[in-house]
């Protein structure tokens, strides 16, 4: 392939090598219905600033994707792990508190207090991670329910470093423009959560997935949980923190509406609602769910009695979530080599199997 | 002051026991843990409210058409909503979540946010060395301590009792028995939600009746039921008491105790579950796999 390109010089180079990337192109990703999709999506969330910069919905789809991040490192621990955890507000809220005082107090730019906040996150995982070391299951979930609850109540008594009811407020900007506001979050989203997938698609992921499913056969197979479990809230305390301080710098105000029970409880209703255990449903729930509300908005009584109906309705019909019952239509599983194939093939792509 | 103490952590401590001994059952019979536990709860005080107030009718008789109509409004729910999903452990979370929000916006929606109160049911007061103690304060620990008696036996010396116990002990054992497990986790369900409204009716007199009510019983039920041991009635009981004493006192002697009161309470309860993972009574289970 290489030796008629030399002859053709520069520009043949190029073109053997756009073929190459458009065959890789339709090999990977045209192939299934799943990947157009988040193909597609990657393209609309980059490009949409091209076709309309309406602020109002600039804004949306900045606090859709920091919250598209909070909900995927739900997945992360609870969904893949399987330490499912009702507090995750505790780490956004300690990302936003951290970063929100840096700022202010030790005039630290976004740059700088948004990573320091994750990695106080990173700090609060471990200290909730320790003890709830040795619970598991329903006691896990109601334990880790008290720790933005705790937080929560410090907040309020020390007012005069935390601002109390009010929160700190007076941050500096994300950046100067709506659109750059835009273009970091986005792009932040979009990395922080092709990382995730990735860490679930490796080794220690695969770890993380056995712990769920049989901790005493991990514990047996001479692998150590404790370490693993600790990363796993480490980790997710690390992306949490992350979008605690994005959500601080944009709304330029870090307040207790961070660490409420009600916080804690939207992570989880996003995440379930779009499907556990695969980082894609949270996010895409996120991006369906938030939008929804704002949209709402129109019926400012009816609310949350929509979203709460529509969550019921939703979870009646497809228990397991929405994204993955979709994916389930549109794609089927070989039953020989585990490879998926769009619905409509007769045979499987790569074994030629029959599709039942 | 020690009074004080004493007769607000008992009214906390009833209360909680009430509560948590309801959703303790619900999760002992059929493992589902109901979020929404607190809000029948709200419900049931919103109930009481509107007969009193609205239609004039005689508190007393109010409670009681409060407790069986949020009982329905329980059943109804755990039918449409929570039955057909039962085995997919997290949907069953946020759809008792969502409920609860459901309900909270009904609520907001009928009654919007202002704080109601019910007038109590006996007036005048006791004075013991100085200190006033509402006879409602009284009345309300003496219901609370029948009723949880009332549940005791109905647990342990009747048929009914022994069905739901079973049914918490091994599920598909008590099915091979013949115990009709659905149908034990429908009357439970209700036991459960008439326990929720009896806790709405002696606390509605003593507290203000808002949309919002059921967010603080919620966490501290949650906390006392893990303290006490998952799906463990003495523990619920005994540790209902040791967080409602533990709210009060701290209340009553720390400066700005009211915001902290929540943070030393699960404090308490995460320290205990440092020790002792499986709760105060809860039985350590093997494993399983």
């Amino acid at each position: 392939m290489a030796l008629p390109s030399r002859k053709r010089g520069r520009m043949g180079i190029l073109g053997v090598y756009l073929r190459k990337i458009y065959t890789l192109f339709k090999g990977e990703v045209l192939i299934l219905p799943s990947r157009i999709v988040v193909f597609l999506f990657f393209v609309i969330v980059l490009f949409l600033p091209v076709v309309t910069q309406d602020p109002y919905l600039l804004r949306i789809l900045i606090l859709t994707s920091i919250f598209a991040i909070l909900a995927a490192s739900w997945d992360l621990l609870s969904g893949f792990t399987g330490q499912v955890n009702f507090g995750h507000a505790l780490f956004f809220g300690v990302g936003a508190y951290t970063s929100a005082l840096l700022n202010l107090h030790a005039l630290i730019p976004p740059w700088g207090s948004i990573p320091l906040g994750a990695v106080a996150a990173v700090v609060a995982g471990l200290i909730v991670g320790i003890p709830c070391l040795r619970l598991r299951g329903t006691y896990l979930a109601l334990t880790t329910l008290a720790f933005p609850i705790i937080l929560m109540g410090i907040v309020f008594a020390i007012p005069d470093i935390t601002g109390g009811e009010l929160g700190v407020s007076g941050l500096s900007r994300l950046s100067n423009s709506r659109l750059h506001d835009y273009y970091i979050t986005v792009v932040v989203m979009l990395g922080l959560c092709t990382i995730m997938w990735k860490i679930t698609d490796s080794k220690t992921g695969i770890i993380f997935h056995a712990i769920r499913e049989d901790e005493l056969a991990v514990r047996a197979s001479g692998i150590n949980t404790t370490r693993y479990k600790l990363l796993a809230f480490s980790l997710s305390g690390l992306f949490a923190g992350i979008s605690g301080g994005l959500y601080a710098h944009f709304m330029r105000i870090a307040g207790p509406s961070t660490l409420e029970v009600s916080m804690s409880f939207t992570v989880v209703i996003w995440a379930v609602f779009g499907g556990i255990v695969t980082i894609y449903g949270p996010v895409g729930a996120v991006f369906i769910l938030f939008p929804l509300l704002e949209f709402l908005r129109f019926w400012p009584e009816f609310r949350m009695l929509m979203f709460a109906v529509v969550i019921l309705l939703i979870l009646l019909y497809m228990p397991d979530g929405l994204l993955p019952w979709v994916r389930d239509k549109i794609e089927k599983e070989c039953p020989r080599c585990k490879i998926r194939n769009i619905a409509t093939r007769k045979a499987c792509r790569v074994c030629t199997a029959l599709l039942d | 002051m020690i009074l004080d103490i004493i007769t607000s952590g008992l009214i906390n401590g009833s209360v909680y026991a009430l509560l948590a001994i309801g959703f303790s059952l619900i999760f002992g019979a059929a493992r589902i843990v109901n979020l929404a536990h607190t809000a029948f709860y709200m419900v049931a005080s919103y109930c009481i409210y509107y007969a009193t107030h609205k239609m004039g009718i005689h508190p007393v008789l109010a409670m009681l058409v409060a407790i069986i109509l949020v009982t329905l409004i329980g059943l109804v729910c755990y039918r449409i909503f929570i039955n057909p999903i039962r085995e997919h452990e997290a949907a069953v979370l946020i759809a008792t979540i969502a409920l609860a929000m459901a309900m909270q916006e009904i609520m907001l929606l009928i009654f919007t946010g202002d704080f109601l109160s019910v007038p109590s049911l006996v007036s005048g007061y006791l004075k013991i060395i100085g200190v006033k103690i509402a006879y409602q304060q009284l009345l309300t620990i003496c219901v609370a301590l029948l009723i949880l008696a009332g549940v005791w036996v109905l647990l342990k010396k009747t048929r009914l009792g022994l069905a739901i116990r079973s049914t918490a002990d091994d599920r598909e054992v008590a099915n091979l028995m013949g115990m009709n497990e659905s149908r034990v986790a429908m009357i439970t369900m209700g036991v459960s939600v008439g326990l929720a409204g009896f806790a709405g009716a002696v606390v509605v007199p003593l507290t203000v009746v808002n949309p919002h009510m059921w967010m603080h019983p919620l966490i501290m039920m949650l906390a006392v039921v893990v303290l006490g041991g998952l799906g463990s009635l003495k523990g619920s009981f005994i540790g209902a008491y040791i967080l409602g004493f533990a709210e009060s006192l701290v209340v009553f002697l720390i400066p700005l105790g009211a915001f902290l009161k929540g943070s030393v309470a699960l404090c308490i309860m995460i320290l205990v579950l440092v020790i002792r993972p499986e709760g105060l009574f809860g039985v350590a289970f093997e494993e399983e796999r």
